[in-house]
């Protein structure tokens, strides 16, 4: 497609779909996107197109949670050091932006009439989806996981809210002396180092409450995915004889009644708290619209645009991606997604061409305790002959040492990009 | 339907024509998840990007890219950023207002200040 043909495409395109504004959504004549999910990815992406288009585009964000729980900084709330109301906040910022937050979850896209179906019963119309949907969890994998009640014995604490604060409590009333067993799926998954960081803040909890009781992590992965020196460092310096590594354990099931995580071996490991992150995918709505072409689990896009490669005018951010290489699924990286994206859907609705060269940046701290911190960073640009992002070379790296400074310096992270995503 | 004229007359029929995040709001969009909305800084751990003067931002981000000024982060990001795009990144924060305009930026009510609330996770010095 040449830029001329390009341009009227993109023209009819939103010739086709101004009927569409007569369905009550807002002003007529406008642009209409449509954001599935308000998480760092999907907030971010709605409230950056309402800015870089001068409030000129419609947007409409469908979110099923009435607030938004961050992530980053749930482990804290494992350590005792932070509440879940600390990381809790609410989406009028957004609003004031002129989003519409709506509250509900989409059930179904329909791309070829540009509408998405509501649980609620509402149907709304697009010109441009953005889906930054998370992840979701295939139980299949742990058949264990499938009974009656183990969901609500066997925690995973990977979506931050309830399950954070149940995770605490498991915590809170095991005994000294006890045993806290936690799985980690195969990589890919959200947060790499988030497992590793969660092994710290429980050991840090152990270490001030009940010094008794031991850390077991039972890593799928041959070796810690994220950080491997600086938290190997950490466990042997500041948490030795209570955290134990062991990788290359490959969960398969789970007893929940039991509490004991199973092999592919057959070996069973029995805990006073079970803690199974399980494998993950993108979330079931961008698996229901067919976008999750790679290995039945992630979405391919076009890295200019996050344009779906399996569907037009759909853009996928977020967890739900197949990552470009050495790209985390982050909350920040979810954050860079949704500004590359906004910024070429601006463009796209306007019949003109994206940015041929974005850039995005990941920064991920790991509180090893409730002060200290390491991090790793990164910086990511667009390679037109690989047309892909690739890590630019001689850039990023990671902390020389866990220290108090960077722990400053997290707590500004999260302050800022909770007011950078929804502020 | 080939004459370049029709699309721009399309074009020119579409309903809205937005404004552009022009490459070097972009390129500043990659520093403002740590830095704040358009380099307003929440908080005081950092001091806020926009408003500063571009030859300060612009010697700021070269010295952590050669490595002559020392930092946790910053060596590591500005590595990663031609002298052409850096120059980008400086001129647009120099141009941004240092204050926020009541109600619009992220540096407004919605954000809960965790060390206002008291939470005593927060070290010294990262509250505001």
């Amino acid at each position: 497609m040449n830029r001329r043909q390009f341009l009227l495409h993109a023209a009819a395109g939103a010739i086709v779909a101004a009927p569409s504004t007569g369905s009550g959504q807002g002003a007529s004549g406008a642009a209409k996107v449509l954001v599935v999910g308000a998480g760092y990815g999907g907030a971010t992406a709605a409230k950056y197109i309402r800015l870089w288009s001068d409030g000129k585009v419609e947007v409409t964000v469908v979110e099923p949670a009435a607030r938004f729980v961050s992530c980053p900084l749930s482990n804290l709330v494992l350590g005792g050091s932070r509440k879940i109301d600390d990381l809790t906040l609410d989406y009028r910022g957004l609003e004031r932006h002129g989003v519409r937050v709506v509250q509900d979850r989409v059930e179904a896209v329909d791309p070829g009439k540009r509408r998405a179906q509501l649980a609620g019963g509402a149907a709304l119309t697009y010109d441009r989806l953005v889906l930054s949907p998370g992840v979701d969890f295939v139980w299949d994998r742990l058949p264990g996981m499938q009974k009656p009640g183990a969901r609500d014995r066997i925690l995973h604490a990977w979506k931050a809210g309830a399950q954070t604060t149940a995770l605490r409590a498991q915590l809170e009333a095991m005994p000294d002396g006890g045993l806290y067993v936690m799985t980690i799926p195969p990589a890919p998954y959200r947060c790499p180092p988030g497992p590793y960081e969660r092994a710290c803040q429980v050991a840090h909890y152990f270490s001030r409450s009940k010094p008794k009781s031991k850390v077991l992590l039972l890593d799928s992965n041959p070796d810690v995915v994220s950080k491997g020196p600086l938290f190997k460092k950490v466990w042997q310096e500041r948490y030795g004889g209570i955290v134990e590594y062991r990788p290359g354990f490959l969960t398969v099931d789970v007893d929940a009644g039991a509490r004991a995580a199973i092999s592919e071996l057959g070996d069973q490991v029995k805990g006073d708290v079970l803690n199974v992150i399980p494998p993950q995918r993108a979330a079931d709505i961008a698996v229901r619209a067919e976008l999750a072409d790679a290995n039945d689990r992630w979405c391919s896009v076009d890295f200019l645009t996050f344009e779906s490669t399996q569907s037009p005018n759909i853009h996928v951010i977020g967890d739900a991606i197949q990552t470009a290489p050495l790209m985390p699924k982050s909350a920040h990286m979810a954050n860079q997604h949704a500004k590359v994206c906004a910024a070429a859907i601006v463009e796209l609705l306007a019949g003109r061409a994206p940015n041929p060269r974005p850039m995005l940046t990941n920064t991920c701290y790991s509180f090893v305790s409730d002060k200290d911190v390491i991090h790793v960073a990164s910086v990511h640009a667009y390679d037109d002959a690989k047309k892909t992002l690739l890590a630019v070379s001689g850039s990023g790296g990671l902390s020389s040492a866990a220290n108090e400074l960077e722990g400053v310096y997290a707590n500004s992270w999260a302050r800022n990009i909770w007011a950078d995503s929804l502020g | 339907l080939s004459h370049p004229s029709f699309a721009l007359a399309i074009a020119l029929l579409l309903p809205m024509q937005p404004a552009r995040a022009d490459e070097g709001a972009q390129l500043a969009a990659t520093c403002t998840g740590c830095h704040g909305t358009n380099g307003i800084t929440v908080g005081d751990a950092l001091p806020s990007l926009a408003g500063q003067p571009k030859a300060a931002l612009l010697a700021s981000l070269k010295a952590f890219k050669s490595g002559e000024r020392s930092a946790t982060v910053m060596t590591q990001i500005a590595k990663g950023y031609s002298d052409e795009q850096i120059e980008r990144i400086a001129a647009f924060f120099a141009a941004q207002k240092s204050q926020p305009k009541a109600g619009t930026t992220g540096a407004s009510g919605a954000i809960r200040d965790p060390a206002a609330a008291g939470a005593s996770a927060v070290p010294p010095g990262a509250g505001s």
